[in-house]
């Protein structure tokens, strides 16, 4: 086909607005909050609880088993669920909030995608009579009365126990690269803030680098790569990541190294995600700390108690383990969820 | 008041390429004078290139490498940028086509038949920018935003909101090959060869002329004769395409498609090497060569960051330095004072 067309002069249309409009409703409807519909016939009678959840966004495999966990443990109890997925933004969450309030529903619940900033939106809801739990990650309030429980993980228990690990499989002797998460965020600082408490009791153990690779695969990789051809490279011989997938990546750098993962150099990480458990099989991962994002039975515990007027503790600490290259088979793997 | 013309214009591509040789002083430098340090090209120093399996790593090596991303994204974002559009989906684009790979071949297609595939449906993507910005004239930052943020959506359909890890050979090689007859990693020489074959299809046919006519005035073009709107569906479709490679590249680099990941605010590392390799937004000109030269910039800046262990936190800061200083170098008011100076 020419490139030219046939001598002939079109009009030349005007912008369609009609279709920009659309394409901005797309955008803004990706943005709104999502209603799941009730299940048929569940919990008639009695009026149903309706929890408004604004979730960080689905920025990983374990966000999105968090995310499953919890709405499908609001349909097996019959709770209406008011589901909003924030795309990581803190405002869309601080929107979601506001929406939930004007709908008046009886509980709000969220995983703060930030520790700050959340006075004033709190403070609303607890002026409408709204109670509200925290799920995965903390905020920092004046008034703690603002929120009613944190459910989730202690992450610094988390890094103090990676660092527990590492010591036990390098009998204490240790130079230690450390793929940190993303900068600032409360995983990455507290998981950092335990490894090294924990690596005080060990003066073998040092940490020779550290920097971050920001949760990701690909960037654990490109970081550890660095790590390795840097002058103090050919010294390290452990490996602590802040998650398993910057771990998977920097296996990945180690082999293509010509060294040998969990012999030449010791990785331990966090999370527990299922391909984890496969490099721990093949004895390349050497420990990887639970941190379980399947949040929703305990949380809808926790509604269905406040709502029956009983008091619930202010910090509520997921129920996590540790797993090690020799505890995994492939029957665990089989297991796992996340 | 009369605005001295700029000389005669030196290659665009001159820019980036110095940005990418300050940026290996600043390491050497830094190399040389740190007390007890490696030296220029000792073990661990930048430059150093050593032989693995004979094999050459290295700080440069990896820049090559991660680098053939960059340059494939911006290949496709030129033409696009040259007939005064913009393409802001290349980064979802790519977690789709990784997505679509990954998939394939954990299902047990063929290497090639899950490459034809990843491809054909990011040139697909590209159409539906193309369809939206040509023939219902969405504004293209518009209409490509849709897919940048439904894009990422459909990545994790695909994958089922969960990291997918594969194991193929020939899918690797495309992140990971080193070929025995040229000591390169295969994703930089793809992206040369990609570089070649555009700028054959640009320079040696009319389609770079028409591409710089439509950029520079459609409506002049079209009055002219050229089939504007099925140039620019074109633009999209090869830069979706392109995308598509480039996803494939970073998928195959850890074996693994990673939704949620791929690809995140490449786009706008994608512009900006376009730009500064000569490539204006308002259209009209192109610079293959110069935004490819762009790309390597982008990664030799990164690199360099985590060479030198600038904490993610602080790095933005000498990375937007760096770019303002390239932008500034080539800017033309900046270019006509220099020709004046030297002048006189």
């Amino acid at each position: 086909m020419s490139l030219f067309r046939s001598p002939r002069f079109p009009r030349l249309g005007s912008p369609r607005w009609e279709a920009t409009a659309a394409a901005l409703a797309v955008l803004a409807g990706a943005a709104c909050a999502k209603q799941n519909d009730p299940p048929p016939g569940a919990a008639s009678g009695a009026r149903r609880l309706v929890v408004g959840f604004s979730q960080v966004g689905a920025e990983s495999g374990w966000r999105t088993a968090n995310t499953k966990s919890i709405k499908d443990e609001a349909d097996k109890r019959g709770v209406t669920l008011k589901f909003s997925d924030a795309q990581g933004e803190q405002e869309n969450q601080i929107r979601a909030i506001r929406s939930f309030i004007q709908q008046k529903v009886d509980f709000i619940a969220f995983s703060p995608k930030t520790e700050d900033g959340w006075q004033a939106v709190l403070e609303e809801a607890k002026k409408a009579g709204i109670r509200v739990v925290l799920t995965d990650r903390a905020v920092r309030v004046t008034d703690s009365t603002l929120y009613e429980t944190f459910i989730g993980s202690d992450f610094i228990e988390e890094g103090r126990r990676a660092a527990e690990c590492l010591a036990k499989r390098t009998g204490g002797k240790a130079m230690i690269a450390e793929l940190q998460g993303t900068p600032g965020s409360a995983p990455a600082l507290d998981r950092k803030k335990g490894f090294e408490a924990e690596l005080a009791h060990y003066p073998g153990m040092t940490i020779v680098k550290s920097a971050s690779g920001n949760f990701e695969r690909a960037k654990g990789k490109e970081v550890f790569e660095a790590f390795l051809r840097s002058p103090e490279g050919a010294r390290i011989n452990a490996l602590f990541a802040h998650n398993d997938d910057m771990a998977l990546g920097a296996i990945q750098a180690i082999e293509a190294a010509g060294k040998r993962p969990g012999v030449d150099i010791v990785a331990v990480s966090i999370d527990g995600v299922h391909d984890a458990f496969q490099a721990m099989l093949d004895k390349k991962l050497s420990c990887s700390v639970e941190c379980n994002p399947l949040l929703g039975p305990q949380l809808f515990d926790v509604i269905e108690k406040l709502s029956q007027g009983q008091h619930v503790p202010k910090r509520i600490v997921t129920q996590e383990g540790v797993f090690t290259a020799d505890q995994v088979t492939a029957d665990l793997i089989q297991s796992r969820r996340y | 008041m009369m605005v001295p013309s700029p000389p005669a214009r030196r290659p665009a591509a001159l820019w980036p390429a110095l940005g990418i040789a300050l940026l290996i002083i600043i390491n050497a430098l830094f190399d040389l004078l740190a007390p007890g340090g490696p030296g220029l090209v000792g073990p661990g120093a930048f430059l150093h290139v050593s032989l693995r399996d004979g094999v050459p790593a290295g700080a440069l090596i990896d820049i090559l490498n991660y680098g053939a991303t960059f340059v494939i994204l911006a290949l496709g974002m030129t033409p696009v940028i040259a007939t005064r559009g913009v393409d802001l989906s290349v980064g979802s684009i790519m977690a789709i086509s990784g997505a679509v790979a990954a998939t394939m071949s954990v299902g047990g297609r063929p290497a090639a038949e899950s490459i034809a595939l990843a491809v054909g449906i990011a040139a697909l993507c590209g159409l539906w920018n193309g369809v939206l910005v040509s023939v219902l004239r969405l504004q293209p930052f518009v209409a490509t935003l849709v897919l940048m943020v439904a894009g990422r959506g459909v990545a994790q359909m695909i994958t089922d909101s969960q990291i997918t890890t594969f194991h193929d050979a020939t899918l690797e090689y495309i992140g990971l090959g080193r070929p025995s007859w040229l000591p390169l990693p295969f994703s930089f020489i793809l992206a040369g060869a990609l570089l070649g074959v555009t700028i054959v299809a640009v320079r040696k046919t009319a389609l770079g002329l028409l591409l710089e006519a439509v950029g520079g005035n459609p409506e002049a073009a079209r009055l002219a004769g050229v089939r504007a709107r099925l140039l620019i569906v074109g633009t999209y479709v090869w830069c979706g395409a392109c995308a598509g490679v480039a996803g494939l590249i970073a998928a195959a680099n850890i074996k693994a498609a990673d939704p949620f990941h791929a690809g995140r605010n490449l786009e706008l590392a994608a512009i900006f090497a376009v730009v500064v390799g000569g490539t204006p937004l308002t259209g009209g000109r192109l610079n293959l060569v110069g935004a490819a030269v762009g790309g390597l910039l982008m990664q030799c800046l990164t690199t360099t960051m985590y060479t030198r262990n600038i904490g993610a936190d602080v790095a933005p800061l000498p990375q937007a330095l760096v770019i303002l200083a390239v932008c500034i170098a080539g800017a033309a008011p900046v270019r006509a004072m220099r020709a004046q100076k030297a002048a006189r």
